[in-house]
């Protein structure tokens, strides 16, 4: 028996249990571009139209933070701009729940060891998930490249396209496959992957935004940056797509050394014994809450702060970016260039603000998976009430999303003193227009709520799928025409756009009186229902 | 208000699946009551009811003279409830959760946490994801009993014990009813049950079969006797509450209804008794006579096998 015995069944297994998930994934991915390919040709059908959006959208610095570079202006080049983000990160997300779900989220829940009692090599599960996961890019990858055929665009570049987004995809099958070694519960490793996803996507946004002497090479260091960096469309870099392949064999090697250096159902970092008594301020449902959340708030806090100090210092130059005589026209119409990076660091706060209630839904999920977990029990038998125990994970989704977005303001106000001045006002402004995102993502944490209290088995996916919506709305609404009261379905869309738009406190009123009966109307639906 | 527990025609159904069908359940304070069914009959349904945790479809329910649904909180201040299967945070150390979950409840006596950590010989520092199912138990447990309240509500609190530490739990559970405590013992350990509880309530498909002490419950069932005699005896078969006769010359085998077991050992000795076994009855025999060839949905053996016993 060698580590990889087994190997074959655990794969007939896995895609057994997979397979409906993967054929949704799989669909909704190659919809995806099919959709885009149909809707740009519809709304732009000559090289003249195209030519006219991009140059007064495609140099827009908050589209190419979005979307990354334009090559080129065939609806290939337009179509492979506009899915690079969101293609790589639905390749990446797609890839990360395969393999963790295979791996460390079987180990932890036990089922692994039953299957681990039989021959099965060391490295079975591994594999198999990897084999699962690489195998599901590749169909999705050809699919999607057969799509975009289908729908007139030209074969070599189509096919590099969609190599792109599946080698994105296999590169965050590397990435789980390792942070499945590193954490103990199946949520960490998932965290854990996720979080190099954003990492990645922010290192892209600012590295396709940096200006001409910019940090460009940031987008290099993105898996979803080589979709586009392979210029599928234009003079096609065909030896960009070797990236994917290789890093999801370097990953996978890395994730097979670390699986031999430990035991069934530990992580990497080694146990250490912990106090014999709780602390003197463990004692309450809040108390609870913030020791089960503080480690995850300090790892976003630290992030924003990165994030904020990245995007604040490199938002000056940004003028620099524009090429065309008659896009720096428009902008100086526009009002210059202070508007120009107040429209960048808009756009770039925005995605934090999308980021932050990400962060809300999943301190408000806490609360469910505590439920179905049965760890709420024991404590709902004692003193501590529903809703007391509720409130406790709700004020730190709360007080979390409203710190994350401070910091960030913080960090860009920090960055943007540095390199450009202007001091203490500059700071302030930006921590109010990163606190300004509140709202919108506290409705969405607040939507959470609601599911969790009113129709708790429905709450995981509807609270993911409504921030899905609000995400592709954003994506979308900045490049295809769709209708206003489309768009006003995001609570986004009735932000003011800070800094540099006019502040108006009526939509922040709104919104957080939106956010807080939303909650309560959660809160009312736990004290009536069952507990699990 | 001598009841701790008054429970009368519960009901609770999941969609379709009926889990309770009019239960009955009194426990009287002071007692140690030992709750009695398989897997699925029920028993972990009708505690998180009492806990509030769940609503009931029907019926009544007064749990220390209050309503568990609507006065949750501070009945769960006079009670302390350790779940069958535990499950903690995995980054907490134990001691973080007795500790937790003692002053949630409104405190916790110092002193006996020390000494039931000693006695169930847990190790406080250890972070609660590398303990093993019973160290789990343990964990809730010691915060259960450590806390000054008036009511346990135990579910199956020994599944994972191993045999030194389920003596320990006797051991504590036998204090817990001289310092005057009530306690419901969920269990399928019927040495278990038989060794603490005071009285028993055996629950089947939702609704409760048998209750009362063991005394009480040992009457209903029969006690196998075994003899050879002198000469073959006479009468036997028309004796009431002998079962299963089986005389085979000067030996008889036969199954006699407790409370009629005078009559026929009278029977006996008149034939001249050379040796005699009984067998007395045990609650593993009461038990699986309420279950014996239990199957999903056979309600009808529940009244079969009650006309038999009480022939």
């Amino acid at each position: 028996m060698n580590t990889l015995t087994g190997t074959g069944a655990l794969t007939k297994l896995a895609g057994r249990r997979d397979r409906f998930m993967l054929v949704i994934w799989i669909y909704a991915l190659t919809a995806f571009v099919a959709f885009t390919v149909y809707g740009l040709k519809k709304l732009y059908p000559t090289a003249a139209a195209r030519e006219e959006f991009i140059t007064t959208a495609g140099h827009n610095p908050a589209f190419l933070s979005l979307y990354g570079p334009l090559f080129g202006n065939s609806l290939g080049s337009l179509t492979a701009w506009r899915d690079a983000a969101l293609g790589g990160i639905g390749t990446g997300l797609m890839s990360i729940f395969i393999v963790v779900r295979h791996t460390r989220a079987d180990e932890e829940t036990g089922r692994l060891e039953l299957v681990g009692s039989a021959p099965v090599g060391r490295h079975a599960a591994l594999v198999s998930a990897l084999v699962v996961a690489c195998g599901a890019n590749l169909v999705l990858g050809a699919l999607m490249a057969a799509a975009a055929i289908a729908f007139g665009l030209p074969a070599a570049g189509s096919i590099a396209m969609a190599a792109g987004f599946a080698g994105c995809g296999l590169a965050f099958t590397g990435v789980a496959a390792v942070a499945a070694q590193l954490a103990q519960t199946g949520r960490a490793a998932r965290g854990l992957a996720i979080g190099v996803l954003v990492a990645a996507f922010l290192l892209r946004a600012v590295g396709d935004s940096a200006s001409a002497h910019g940090p460009h090479w940031l987008s290099w260091l993105a898996p979803m940056g080589w979709a586009e960096l392979d210029q599928a469309f234009g003079s096609v870099r065909w030896w960009v797509l070797v990236l994917g392949p290789v890093a999801v064999v370097l990953l996978a090697t890395a994730a097979a050394v670390l699986a031999v250096r430990r035991d069934y159902d530990a992580g990497l970092l080694p146990q250490r014994p912990g106090p014999p008594r709780g602390a003197a301020s463990l004692r309450s449902p809040l108390a609870l809450a913030w020791r089960l959340q503080r480690a995850t708030l300090l790892a976003w806090t630290s992030g924003a702060l990165l994030y904020g100090v990245v995007i604040g210092s490199s938002a000056k130059g940004i003028g620099g970016l524009l090429g065309s005589a008659q896009s720096r026209r428009i902008v100086i119409k526009l009002g210059g260039h202070s508007a120009l990076s107040n429209a960048y660091l808009a756009a770039l706060l925005s995605f934090t603000g999308l980021i932050a209630a990400g962060y809300a839904v999943s301190v408000v999920l806490r609360l469910r998976s505590e439920e179905t977990e049965e760890r709420a029990d024991p404590v709902l038998a004692t003193g501590a009430g529903r809703i007391g125990w509720a409130l406790g994970h709700l004020s730190i989704a709360v007080a979390g999303t409203v710190a994350i977005l401070v910091i960030t303001g913080l960090g860009t106000g920090l960055g943007y003193a540095y390199r450009a001045g202007g001091g203490g006002s500059e700071v302030a402004r930006l921590v109010l227009a990163g606190l300004a995102q509140a709202p919108a993502a506290l409705v969405i944490a607040g939507i959470a709520a609601a599911l969790f209290g009113l129709a708790p088995k429905a709450s995981m996916a509807g609270s993911w799928t409504v921030l899905g919506v609000v995400v592709l709305l954003l994506f979308l609404g900045a490049t295809v025409q769709i209708s206003q009261w489309v768009l006003d379905i995001s609570p986004f869309t009735h932000l003011p756009k800070l800094p540099g738009g006019p502040v108006s406190a009526a939509p922040l009123v709104w919104l957080t009186l939106i956010a807080v009966a939303l909650a309560a109307a959660g809160l009312a639906g736990l004290r009536r229902r069952d507990i699990i | 208000m001598t009841e701790a527990i008054d429970v009368a025609g519960l009901r609770k159904s999941y969609g379709k699946t009926l889990a309770l069908d009019g239960l009955d359940l009194t426990v009287t304070r002071g007692e140690v009551h030992g709750f009695l069914g398989p897997n699925g009959a029920g028993k972990t349904t009708t505690i998180r009811i009492l806990l509030g945790l769940l609503r009931a479809d029907g019926g009544t329910i007064r749990l220390l003279g209050g309503d568990p649904w609507r006065e949750a909180t501070a009945l769960h201040r006079r009670l302390a409830y350790v779940p069958g299967d535990v499950s903690l945070w995995p980054n907490f150390t134990g001691g973080e959760v007795i500790d937790l979950l003692g002053r949630l409840r409104g405190g916790i006596d110092a002193g006996r946490r020390a000494s039931l950590l000693e006695r169930f010989e847990l190790d406080p520092t250890i972070k609660a994801r590398a303990y093993s199912k019973g160290n789990r138990q343990k964990v809730a447990l010691i915060a259960a009993l450590a806390s000054d309240v008036e009511l346990l509500l135990l579910d199956e609190p020994t599944a994972g014990l191993d045999p030194l530490m389920e003596a320990s739990f006797r051991g504590c559970i036998e204090e817990e009813r001289q310092r005057g405590r009530t306690v419901l013992l969920s269990s399928h350990i019927l040495s278990e049950v038989e060794a603490l509880c005071d009285r028993v309530t055996i629950i089947r498909l939702g609704k409760a079969v048998e209750t009362g002490s063991l005394a009480e419950l040992r009457h209903l069932t029969r006690t196998s006797i075994s003899a050879e005699l002198a000469r073959a005896p006479d009468g036997l078969d028309r004796l009431p509450g002998v079962h299963g006769l089986d005389v085979e010359g000067n030996r008889v085998r036969c199954e006699v209804d407790t409370d009629q077991l005078d009559g026929l050992l009278r029977q006996l000795s008149a034939a001249g008794v050379r040796t005699l076994t009984s067998q007395p009855p045990t609650l593993e025999e009461l038990f699986l006579r309420h279950y014996a060839g239990d199957g999903p949905g056979e309600h009808g053996a529940v009244a079969a096998n009650r006309g038999g016993g009480q022939a």
